[in-house]
């Protein structure tokens, strides 16, 4: 019994680089998706994860690198959301809803263009974690102590944004330049993690560990950690349940994350009113008196 | 002479939109300036313009010797509606200590002197003991005090205060009457928007705002009647 807990991962290598994978990615996605759960910018984080999908689709089309790819579509995506926020009189949810299904159709329509992509938007929409490179973990790696650094650095600025932009501004951070700092640290992470968990379950791991962590702490450390935690416990209890039961990699450490999610959900009981009062607001306004006005 | 606050022929607005012009107002250290006025008369569009959250459509506004939001340690504002904490996984001191960030800037840790500030200030609002509660299990009217304690925390030199007691019960709004005293007696210049007469009286100046200047002067002045009916279209004194 404890043997099979282990073996999996100490007789396979694959097994070994996808269990470091996972972790690196339950880092970076740790440390961005506290604030994206902390500012309700869930479906900000879900647009950036699909706008990398067209980007993706045509750095394999000209034979670019597809995290260069993808790194161009999260940035195209960024700026659309932040241009549609600032001009549109139409709720930020609207707005970044049409934006993002729009980049999901465009992936679509390009990979549908190639036969050639057959097999390769499977992989793009829920990764290969369990053929993931010695170069790319060391790439994982790198990412995840820059987006550590980033959070240490710049933990005030972010917290206060998490508060209220006008907050921050007014205690001499720019906000606006803050705010792009912020969602640029979610679309690196989305970036960084879509080869192993993919672009639809990138998002999973972005928020499921974190809103977990949120139940239980009440400090930016603790939640950053138990996060971390959660997330680990995920990415092993979801490999060791693919490789026994030769389910999905990617697939089955989401839908663990999300059930460890619920089941804390329901230890905290009374706690389901945060979630459920949750407002979607930082997206884009945080006033009541200004809408529409620039940040 | 130095004022903390100069404003001349001021217009304040949204994107070129004009929500009120020709103010002229010069305040000193320790000063109240109460701001009165119906919803969408102003009082916020001009303290948003103070904190330097918006761009003045024209005239001068100067805070500290500097355009406004030059200096942004030295300034504390409270939004008309603060932010709903209750969603945050955090703790009431935490909040109370961001207070302390536009002094001590992205990285340099916290002395002794932040926490004593920290912890006099929650005293001050009356939410020590919530101190290390998490913000959902807070009231409204205990987050706003939270902010309140937040505000204090910035050991400011001038405070804008969009309708402070908003949500408060009545001890709530002694606590803030007591804070502007306190405030003041230190030096501080406070300009404050607010419904309530009770809050203009101890001000040394009074603006009457309904999408342009009503009046603007001492309380005895300004507060006559004739004027809170020109601003607010009927007068409660009688």
């Amino acid at each position: 019994m404890i043997h099979s807990l282990w073996s999996p991962f100490a007789d396979n290598e694959f097994m070994r680089h996808a269990l470091l994978a996972g972790v690196l990615v339950t880092i970076v996605c740790a440390v961005s998706g506290v604030f994206v759960v902390m500012r309700g910018l869930a479906f900000v984080g879900d647009a950036l994860a699909h706008g990398v999908l067209p980007g993706i689709a045509i750095a394999m089309l000209i034979g670019a690198p597809t995290i260069l790819g993808a790194a161009v579509g999260a940035g195209v995506m960024m700026a659309g959301v932040g241009a549609v926020t600032r001009r549109t009189r139409l709720s930020a949810d609207t707005a970044i809803g049409l934006l993002f299904v729009a980049m999901l159709s465009l992936g679509v329509i390009i990979t549908s263009r190639s036969s050639a992509f057959a097999g390769d938007i499977t992989r793009i929409l829920f990764g290969e974690i369990l053929g993931v490179s010695t170069a790319h973990l060391w790439w994982q790696a790198g990412v995840a102590l820059v987006v550590a650094v980033i959070v240490f650095v710049f933990r005030r600025p972010f917290l206060l944004l998490c508060i209220d932009h006008d907050l921050a501004q007014t205690s001499g951070f720019h906000a606006k330049r803050y705010n792009t700092l912020m969602l640029s640290l979610i679309a690196l992470a989305v970036v960084a993690s879509f080869q192993a968990v993919g672009t639809l379950l990138v998002f999973g791991m972005l928020i499921a560990p974190a809103a977990t962590a949120a139940l239980f702490t009440r400090r930016l450390g603790s939640m950053i950690a138990v996060s971390i935690a959660v997330g680990t416990v995920s990415t092993y209890v979801g490999l060791l349940l693919s490789y026994h039961f030769n389910y999905a990699a990617g697939a089955t450490i989401v839908l663990v994350a999300t059930g460890i999610f619920l089941l804390a959900l329901v230890i905290r009981g009374s706690e389901e009113q945060f979630v459920s009062s949750h407002p979607s607001h930082a997206a884009h306004s945080h006033g009541h008196s200004h809408e529409g006005h620039g940040h | 002479m130095e004022f903390t606050l100069h404003l001349h022929d001021l217009a304040v607005g949204y994107d070129q939109h004009v929500v009120l012009d020709h103010i002229a107002l010069h305040a000193n250290a320790g000063d109240l300036v109460v701001l009165m006025g119906t919803n969408g008369s102003g009082k916020s569009t001009l303290l948003r313009t103070l904190a330097g959250l918006l761009e003045p459509v024209a005239g001068e506004c100067m805070v500290l010797d500097d355009v406004a939001g030059g200096q942004a340690e030295r300034i504390a504002y409270l939004p008309q509606h603060p932010a709903a904490l209750g969603t945050l996984p955090l703790r009431a001191s935490d909040v109370v200590a961001m207070g302390r960030y536009a002094r001590r800037g992205l990285i340099s840790r916290f002395n002794n002197h932040d926490r004593d500030v920290v912890e006099h200030s929650m005293k001050r609002m009356g939410v020590l003991a919530f101190r290390d509660k998490p913000l959902h299990a807070l009231s409204g009217g205990q987050q706003q005090r939270v902010h309140l304690a937040q505000i204090l925390a910035r050991e400011a030199d001038v405070l804008l205060l969009d309708e402070p007691t908003a949500g408060l019960d009545a001890q709530g709004r002694d606590a803030v009457a007591r804070m502007v005293d306190h405030e003041r007696a230190r030096g501080c210049t406070v300009v404050m928007a607010t419904h309530d007469l009770v809050d203009a009286e101890p001000a040394n100046t009074v603006l009457l705002l309904a999408h342009r200047l009503v009046a603007q002067g001492s309380p005895s002045e300004v507060l006559t009647d004739e004027n809170l009916r020109a601003t607010y279209g009927f007068t409660d004194r009688h």
